[in-house]
Parts: structure tokens; sequence; C-alpha cells
């Protein structure tokens, strides 16, 4: 059999058989579970409290606020004076007690009174107490109908056109990104985990100088070869099982949440981008940790200086908040062409805007040339360096080592 | 056909010259014992035979061609220190490291198990290295090192940390694979195993070669003009001695130079004492090793 795929087979079955990577591939799709019970338990012992009756006295000091007293889940009772109010409160005739005050019109200020521990009032009843208030200002002059026109919440439809004015088939709504977040996400987590298990299985070999009775059986190309490949199909596993998994968690999600899944929208191209940016930064992510692993004498070391290219990928999904809100900015289309967050912010970009072709073209290009560059002068890093152990090279060794190579 | 030759092979680490005009060859069926001095250039040179590093000048030549990648399945390399994959077991690590030198499946685990009965290891086959002793895990990466029956074996320290009975299988072995036709160079501070399995000596001490050849022929070389002599007898008068050294047991003459040994031998024989032992003062490879290498030795 041929030595890459028999590095290949055995590096892919101990990849696998990790504690570590079995914990990681068990805890996404546990942990979005849980995360998912957690918002339903939250919200069913928050929910039943919002659907209390609640019965709000109330001080009118203008003297108009006398109809509309029944709204649902809140009845309002006027009282006479603030002294009367608050002694129905105390003896718990009433849930909370808000004052108009007579410069209201003016203030657009009200006071309110409650027994109860708050942050802030709470959005339903916030709505409802503003819904009595401006019933009751407009109902000598403005018709029913239009009160409620004016007390329904705006919905602003966006329905996206194509250049000949036609509707486009990829509108931009939020159900767009959420497959193109979870995919960055899940991606991240996988370069990390592929990267680390490189940087792991090559510092424990060079530890135990294993490293050299490979080295007199293969080359250091076949190696590097069997060991990139082997993790990056553990990877890319892995990230099928968390996708797999996904459709019965976005349907727990979905009857939990409010049943976003019928808005969920698959990018066009999504897959096949899916595809090669989940190749492309596999092997850039791997080739760092190549170049790692050949320098350090230790796994711990290696682990240590990774930090700086692994906490660099997941720039993008730190600035994720700023990405939604300002998806047009300058800035990802810089992240979009810098390999290290290449595959992820693009992916997370397919999602909110079309990529014009020339930024989709330079970030695979860019992608695919720093991998070649990086992959050769890895492997010369890794041929120099790979035998020395104890101590960390200089970075002045290293230039060296690649100019002399 | 020499199975591995090296030609004036230097290499140097920044500033130091850690392999200075290296020449030496190994040809099938010998034993090369390659000794010397911590940081000689001894684990340099084993490198560059195995093309693990290249050198700044000089050349090496693997079975009459320069180092190729189908020349791998043919070496088998012990080095210094070791280590294997913690959880798999003994015969899985056999089977895999046997399988990279192109070895199948079923001959791996047939010569595995004939290697593992003669070391005594063929009951922990099953166990994981993790759970064997550091002893028994030397021995199964010795089994690796040679069970793809390799026509060239370099061995770093094999007898380090093993009992004199497995010592004595894995020489055995050893001896086993000179009488095959097979090349091996032994690398070792064990000056004992050298004089007792190899056919000749490399010294090296800071990347020179200081001593090179016939184990007997090297020993010869550094014969000094002395006897030793052990006796029950007391004796004295004899003529031509310019100094007595006594050693355990034994007494060395240090004989003027126009003096034989044969002369001092007839002046006992003379007096009627009565010999035990007489012999020509030839030292021993680690004498030589400790002259050679001076205060640089281990």
């Amino acid at each position: 059999m041929n030595k890459v795929l028999l590095l290949f087979k055995h590096e892919f079955i101990q990849a696998i058989k990790k504690p570590g990577y079995i914990i990681l591939t068990l805890l996404i799709p546990v942990l979005a579970l849980v995360v998912i019970g957690v918002v339903h338990l939250f919200s069913s012992m928050i929910g039943p409290a919002e659907n209390e009756l609640s019965r709000v006295g109330y001080v009118d000091e203008i003297g108009i606020f006398n109809a509309f007293t029944d709204q649902g889940l809140i009845q309002f009772v006027p009282f006479i004076s603030e002294e009367v109010a608050f002694a129905a409160l105390l003896d718990s005739e009433i849930d909370e007690i808000i004052i108009i005050p007579s410069d209201f019109y003016t203030t657009i200020s009200i006071q309110r009174y409650t027994m109860t521990r708050e942050l802030e009032t709470p959005v339903g009843k916030r709505s409802i107490i503003g819904s009595f208030l401006t019933r009751n200002m407009l109902k000598d002059d403005v018709s029913p109908d239009l009160i409620d026109a004016v007390l329904t919440p705006l919905k602003l439809n966006i329905t996206r056109l194509d250049e000949d004015g036609s509707v486009s088939d990829s509108q931009g709504n939020i159900g767009n990104i959420i497959i193109p977040s979870l995919y960055a996400f899940l991606l991240s987590m996988a370069l990390m985990f592929g990267s680390n298990s490189l940087i792991s299985g090559l510092g424990e070999e060079k530890e135990s100088r294993l490293i050299e009775v490979l080295f007199s059986s293969v080359s250091v190309n076949q190696m590097l070869t069997g060991k990139v490949l082997a993790l990056g199909a553990a990877g890319l596993l892995q990230v099928l099982l968390w996708l797999a998994s996904s459709p019965l968690i976005l349907n727990l999600a979905s009857s939990v949440l409010g049943g976003f899944l019928m808005f969920i929208q698959i990018p066009s191209n999504f897959i096949v981008f899916g595809v090669i940016y989940f190749v492309l930064g596999y092997l850039l992510f791997s080739m760092l940790a190549v170049t790692i692993g050949g320098i350090v004498s230790t796994a711990a070391d290696g682990h240590n200086l990774s930090m700086l290219y692994i906490m660099a990928g997941y720039i993008p999904l730190w600035t994720f908040g700023a990405f939604i809100n300002f998806p047009e900015s300058p800035i990802w289309v810089v992240l979009s062409l810098f390999p290290i967050t290449a595959p992820t912010q693009t992916m997370l970009r397919l999602g909110v805007s079309d990529i014009p072709a020339w930024q989709m073209v330079s970030s695979i290009g860019i992608l695919v040339l720093s991998i070649a560059i990086g992959q050769y002068l890895s492997v010369k890093i890794f041929r120099t360096f790979m035998l020395m152990y104890g101590k960390r090279p200089k970075v002045k060794e290293i230039f060296r080592a690649l100019k002399t190579a | 056909m020499a199975v591995v030759e090296v030609r004036n092979l230097s290499k140097s680490y920044a500033d130091v010259l850690a392999v200075d005009d290296l020449t030496f060859s190994v040809e099938p069926g010998e034993i090369l014992g390659l000794i010397g001095p911590n940081g000689a250039g001894k684990s340099s040179a084993i490198k560059m035979i195995l093309d693990f590093m290249k050198p700044d000048s000089g050349m090496v030549m693997i079975f009459d061609q320069p180092m190729q990648e189908t020349f791998k399945d043919r070496i088998g390399y012990l080095p210094e220190e070791r280590g294997l994959y913690k959880k798999l077991t003994a015969m899985q690590l056999i089977l895999y490291l046997a399988s990279l030198k192109g070895m199948d499946k079923k001959t791996a685990e047939e010569r595995a198990n004939v290697l593992l009965e003669r070391v005594g290891m063929l009951e922990n086959k099953d166990k994981k290295n993790k759970e064997m002793s550091k002893g028994m895990g030397q021995l199964i990466q010795f089994i690796i090192t040679v069970v793809h029956d390799p026509d060239l074996v370099i061995l770093d320290e094999p007898f380090s940390g093993l009992d004199p009975v497995r010592t004595e299988s894995v020489q055995a072995i050893i001896r086993d694979l000179r009488d095959q036709g097979k090349s091996v160079i032994l690398s070792t501070h064990q000056m004992n195993k050298v004089e007792e399995l190899c056919d000749n000596v490399l010294m090296i001490n800071r990347g020179k070669t200081v001593l090179y050849g016939g184990i007997p022929a090297s020993r010869a070389k550094f014969r000094k003009h002395s006897v030793r002599i052990e006796t029950d007898d007391n004796w004295s008068g004899i003529e031509g001695i310019i100094e007595i050294k006594k050693l355990n047991g034994s007494v060395e003459l240090i004989l003027e130079p126009e003096i034989t040994p044969e002369q001092i031998l007839d002046q006992l024989r003379t007096q009627g004492v009565r010999i035990n032992r007489f012999e020509v003062t030839t030292p021993s490879l680690n004498e030589i090793f400790l002259e050679l290498a001076g205060r640089n030795h281990e």
C-alpha cells in the first residue's frame, strides 16, 4: 500500500479515537441542545408572569384618561389621589401604580410605582401602557381604525431586485445569515481542532524521537501529506456530523424560538464555496501548524505559538456584530482577502451580500498562492528544524535556514 | 560493494564543526562500532547517513548510490532516545512501522512473533506501550528496527536499560544479522560490547576520526612497551625495568626500550618464579577511549 495512504489511515484512526475529538464532536450538538433547553426553560419561567392578569392603578391629573381601561392582560383602575392608590397597592388590591402628571403633554413622562424588582419596564407592559395613554389622548379626534393603525408596529418588507428589475432569487434577509454564520463557527472550530491535533501529534513524535524512526521509513513530504489529509478528513467528518445534526437542532430551536426555520435560506453557491474554503482553510492552517510543529520542541510550546494565527482566524466571528450592522464596510473585503480570515469572512459575506467576482477570485487566488508558497517554506523549515530538540530557533535562524534550504 | 561509504564528510552548526572530514565504509556482513564521547559527532554522522540532514561537504553512498527514498525500506534505524505511540500495543506498533517499510502484514506478523519469542516478549505482544517498562519498550523498538529484514542496521545505544539476559538476546540477533550478510553500525558507549561484537571500530572525537580499523589491530596500535604479570611468588632483581605499577592482583612492568618481553620472562623463569599470567600489555578499547577522548569522555 502507498505509504501516504498508510500514514493517512493510521493518523485518521488515531485522530478520531482521541477523547478531545469525540468530546468536541458531541459537545457542539449537545451544547446547542442545552442552549435551546435553557432558553425554553427561561421563557417558560418568565412567560406565565407576563401572561398573568395585572391590575394597574393610575392617578390621572389631567382628567382625560378614563376609557380603554381594559387592555387585555392589564386592567387600568383609576384612583382619585396618590394616597388612595398607594393604600390600595399596599393592600394588594392592585399590582402597581402609574401617575399621569398634569404636565404630561409637555414632558411625555409618567411615574410608575411597583413592588417588584425590575431592571426596566417589561416591553409588553410598556407597550400596553403606551397604548392606553395614546388611545385616550386621541379618542375624541381620531377614528378607532386610525388609532389601531398608529399603534401597530411598522412591518418593513424588503424585496431585492436584480439589475433587470426582476425579483432576485437571493433575498438578503436575516434567514440568509443563519446557515453561513453556523458554518463559519463550525469551520473555525474544525480549523482549530485540526491545527491543534497536528501540533500535538508532531510535538509528541518529536518529544519521543519517534519522528526519527518515521523519517527513516518515509519522506518529510509523505509524512506531512498523510498527516494533513488525515486530519482534514477527520475535520470534515466532524463538520458533516455537526451539519447532519443541525436539522434536528434547528427544528427544536425553531419550535422554541418562534418558527424561524421557515425564513432560513441557503445562499446560492454556498455549498460549492463552503467546500472550497473548507479545503483551502484546512490546508492553510495545516501548513501553519506544520511550520510551528517543526520549530518547537514540545506540543505545549506549539499550542502557545499557534494561538497567534488561531486567534486571528477568529476575527470574523469576534466582529460579527459590527459585520451585521455595517455589511458594506471595506474592512470585510480586506478580511476576505487576508488568507487567515478569508475562509470564515467570505462565507459570512455570502450570507448578506453579493461578493463581486473579482473579490472571490482574488480571495481564492491569494489563499491558494499563500498555501503553495507557505507549503514549500514550511517543509523547508520542518526539515531543517525537525531534529533540533530542546531549543526554539530564533527568527534570524529561521530566515537563514530558508535562505540556505 | 560497500553498503555504506562515507567520504570526507563535514558538517558545522553555526561556529561549531560537528563532523570534520570523516571517511569510513561498512561492508556487507560487517559490524562497525562507532564510538566517541558525547558531542563527538556520532549522531550528526548517523543523521547524514540517513539523509535526515545534508552535509556541508563530502558525500555518503548507500548501497553504492546516493541516498534514495526506496533505500529506506532496506534500512533499520534505532535512535538513541526512544519513544513510541503510547496507546498502541506492541504488535500494532510493529505491524504499523513494518508496513511503512513495505512489509505485508502476514510476513511482518510471522517475523514479529519469532523476534518477540527470541527476546522473551511474546506474552506481552498485546500490551499497550504505556503499560510496558522502559526495557520492554526498548526491546519492541529494537524489533521494529530489524523486523523488515534490513540490509543496513544502524543502532544507537541498543543495550542501554536492558538486563543482562535481554542484552544477550539482542546481541545474538545482531550476530545473526552479520552472519546473514547484513551490515550493522553500532553506536555505543559500552566498550566491552564493541570488543565482543564489532569487526571494526571507528572512534571520533570533536568530529574527527581518531581511530579506525579492526579491533585487534587498533588495540595493537596502542600496545605499550610493558608486560603484565600475576604471580604468588616473590621476585626481585629483574633487569631492564623502568617502572613497576601495582594493579589489582597483578603488576605492570614498564620496560627499557632495548628489553623485550621474552627477556623478562626468561629472567623470571631463571629465578624459579611460578607465573599465573604473563601478557604483553595491550590496552582495552575503554583505555584507548579514555586516552584519546581525554577529559571529554562521558
